[in-house]
């Protein structure tokens, strides 16, 4: 019995070889690409390369410079509020038209096209269409004013203080529909019984979703907002369609200070230094989340 | 039989642009894509082509600003064009010091580029280590206003002499509903704007101090401080503009719908190709008519190190092409830019043209920002201007300050 077992062993690594051997590739890309090139990345971030790559330490003195450039500490500011508005609205909006959807109305398949049509198109496309409707010239201001409304003022890309917001719609627009697929989908997938059980009950339909539908969706939701949040980290295509990064410098995003200053500016050093800080800002958020989902043993679900 | 035939003329279909074309096949990058820059790079092809040989367009749209990283990117990567433009400068600085482009030296003595070329500042920017690195083709100088005519009259003021008097008229043109000046959105306008008003108003020694010298002291001075002071100005005339790109708001500056507009003479273009006259439907001031003089900053094209032989070759005779007389008036014309040789006929040159020729003749010139400071020093220019033009909040002496820490940590 014993000797089986200890025979039985080692075949542990030869067990599914194919499927192993299939997935060395993967791994090896992971690991020299995506490890490799984030760890030569930090390590050249340290340096003043300029246009080329080059070994010469200087410190933390690209970090410096960085946390003093008034544009880095703006495009930090915008990913905040655009992050955080992204967020709560995709998942709010989302939910709510997928609950609508949910209510076996008529025409649902035109609907839910209509609805997921705009994540069809790219977000170069998606910031064009909105930089022409939000055209204090051509857009919607000059819409109202030819109503009769002459002094209606509506031109957020021209206005330094809420432009982030003109590009947080587009974003929402191009954005909502697809969270309101995943989340119709795991509406889907909530069990009959328990709609019929909460109605035996007597409890009210707003209570059954916000306490027991949503609970449930918890896997959806967690899935939903890997998507969302990884889409908000890279937001660049959209900026530069619709503002391209103005006035000013007003609606300026961590992604397009690192290609500026890596291309335009000629100064690598500063782009990784500035690319190495957004890993660190993603980690901070990574880090917490991922020890408390799968670190602290098996305790939930 | 047929099939023979048929086989036969398939082969001499393949065979025969072998037979024709020694003609080598050369692409070139650059990111002129204006009506008047696109009609004047079609000359440069025409003249190449005439040569036997092939020019292939390699137009980037958007600017220098979204071009040149492309550029630089298939130069470092391993997939380098025949010859590529560049504002001449310090922006291929580090690809011709990783060996990556062509010494040019040996075309240049045969065909004594030493000797045409004038100012000789252009060959001494394409000049790294005594060897010669790019072919310059034309002189574009940054400080011109542009004036519509059109806007004053409607105004009811007469056409500016100079920046204050432009000044002076901003209210009356405001109260006509023209947009006093016109600064396009995207970044380096508002940098070169700024660089135009030092020139004009401090003056060609203090230009150099700050840029040349990179003196704080004299960047922290009263000054620059009278420049910031313009800038103000500029920034209260510029409300309301609304547009990105310069030819957008040149456009605005030809319709009418803006008073002037600070930008380089290549704008000359965009109003020939709108069919307008200097003098009559539109005015230039070089140095905003208060400090006539020019920089001579401009474009080069450098040729990466290539490989294949032909190719090479090629590239030696469109390095020629490019000086050549003929091809110089052609280009230069369309393009609204002065020619890089003093000694070209260019009698066909409008009265804007003219002026800029003479204070070349006198020798009224500076070195271009570009040639005097690093990409990089440029860039935090650029993020300082744009957010000044656009925030009005943002105080002059605030953003002196800001300006003093760049030109402290330039190299």
């Amino acid at each position: 019995m014993t000797g089986q077992a200890k025979a039985g062993r080692p075949n542990q690594l030869l067990r599914n070889l194919n499927a192993k051997i299939a997935s060395i590739p993967m791994i090896l890309t992971a690991v020299v690409i995506f490890f490799g090139g984030t760890l030569w990345t930090v390590l050249y971030s340290f340096t003043n390369s300029k246009l080329l790559p080059r070994l010469k330490f200087v410190g933390f003195d690209q970090y410096e410079r960085l946390w003093a450039a008034p544009r880095w500490v703006i495009s930090i500011e915008n990913l905040a509020i655009y992050g955080f508005f992204s967020l709560i609205f995709s998942l709010v909006i989302g939910f709510v038209l997928a609950a609508l959807m949910d209510q076996k109305i008529r025409f649902e398949n035109t609907f839910r096209t209509i609805f997921l049509y705009p994540f069809a198109l790219s977000f170069i496309v998606t910031g064009l269409v909105w930089q022409w409707i939000l055209n204090p010239e051509f857009g919607v201001q000059s819409v109202v004013r030819s109503l009769g409304w002459t002094s209606f003022v509506f031109d957020p890309l021209y206005t330094p203080s809420i432009v982030i917001y003109g590009i947080l719609i587009a974003a929402l627009w191009q954005g909502t529909g697809l969270v309101m697929c995943l989340m119709l989908a795991g509406l889907r997938g909530i069990d009959e019984d328990i709609w019929k059980a909460s109605r035996v009950d007597g409890i009210p339909t707003w209570k059954t979703y916000l306490l027991i539908i949503i609970p449930m969706m918890r896997p959806v939701f967690i899935t939903t907002l890997v998507i969302i949040a990884s889409g908000i980290v890279k937001v660049y295509d959209l900026v530069v369609a619709q503002t391209s990064g103005g006035p000013g410098i007003a609606s300026e995003v961590p992604a397009k200070y690192v290609y500026d200053y890596m291309f335009q500016a000629q100064n690598l050093g500063q782009g990784f230094a500035a690319s190495t800080m957004m890993l660190v800002t993603v980690a901070i958020i990574i880090v917490p989340w991922a020890y408390l989902e799968f670190g602290g043993g098996r305790k939930r679900v | 039989m047929k099939l023979r035939l048929l086989a036969a003329a398939l082969a001499a279909t393949v065979v025969l642009p072998f037979g024709v074309a020694n003609a080598t096949d050369l692409e070139v990058t650059h990111w002129w894509t204006s009506g008047g820059e696109a009609a004047a790079v079609a000359e440069l092809a025409k003249a190449f082509d005439a040569t036997g040989n092939h020019w292939v367009d390699g137009a980037i749209a958007g600017s220098g600003g979204t071009a040149r990283p492309i550029m630089i990117s298939r130069i470092t990567g391993g997939d380098p064009m025949g010859a590529t433009q560049f504002n001449h400068g310090r922006q291929a600085e580090e690809l011709v010091q990783a060996g990556l482009m062509r010494d040019l030296t040996d075309v240049a003595t045969k065909e004594h580029w030493k000797d045409i070329i004038k100012p000789s500042s252009l060959l001494d920017s394409c000049t790294i280590d005594g060897k010669i690195y790019c072919a310059p083709v034309n002189i574009h100088s940054w400080q011109w206003l542009w004036l519509s005519n059109a806007a004053f009259e409607k105004a009811g003021v007469a056409v500016p002499k100079n920046w204050d008097e432009f000044v002076a008229a901003s209210p009356a043109l405001e109260k006509a509903g023209i947009v006093p000046l016109a600064v396009g959105g995207q970044p380096w306008q508002a940098a070169g704007a700024f660089d135009v008003l030092m020139v004009a108003i401090a003056g060609k020694d203090t230009f150099y101090k700050v840029f040349k010298d990179k003196d704080e002291d004299v960047a922290a001075g009263p000054e620059i401080a009278k420049v910031f002071k313009a800038a103000d100005d500029a920034r209260r005339m510029s409300k309301g503009t609304n547009v990105q790109d310069w030819n957008q708001a040149t456009n605005m500056v030809i319709t009418g719908k803006a008073g002037g507009q600070i930008m380089g003479d290549w704008a000359q273009g965009e109003f020939a190709l709108a069919g307008q006259t200097a003098g009559k439907d539109y005015t230039c001031l070089p140095g905003l008519g208060v400090n006539e003089i020019i920089s001579t900053g401009g474009d080069a094209f450098y040729f990466p190190l290539l490989k294949d032989e032909e190719k090479s070759k090629a590239q030696e005779v469109l390095a020629s092409t490019l000086l050549a007389p003929a091809t110089q008036v052609a280009f230069n014309l369309k393009k609204g830019s002065l020619p890089v040789r003093g000694d070209v006929d260019l009698t066909a040159a409008n009265d804007c043209m003219k002026k800029g020729l003479d204070i070349l003749a006198k020798g009224n010139v500076i070195e271009g920002t570009d040639q005097l400071l690093s990409a990089d020093s440029q860039k935090q220019k650029e993020d300082l201007f744009s957010e000044f033009f656009a925030n009005a909040s943002m105080t002059p002496e605030d953003a002196q300050k800001r300006f003093v820490d760049i030109i402290a940590s330039a190299d």
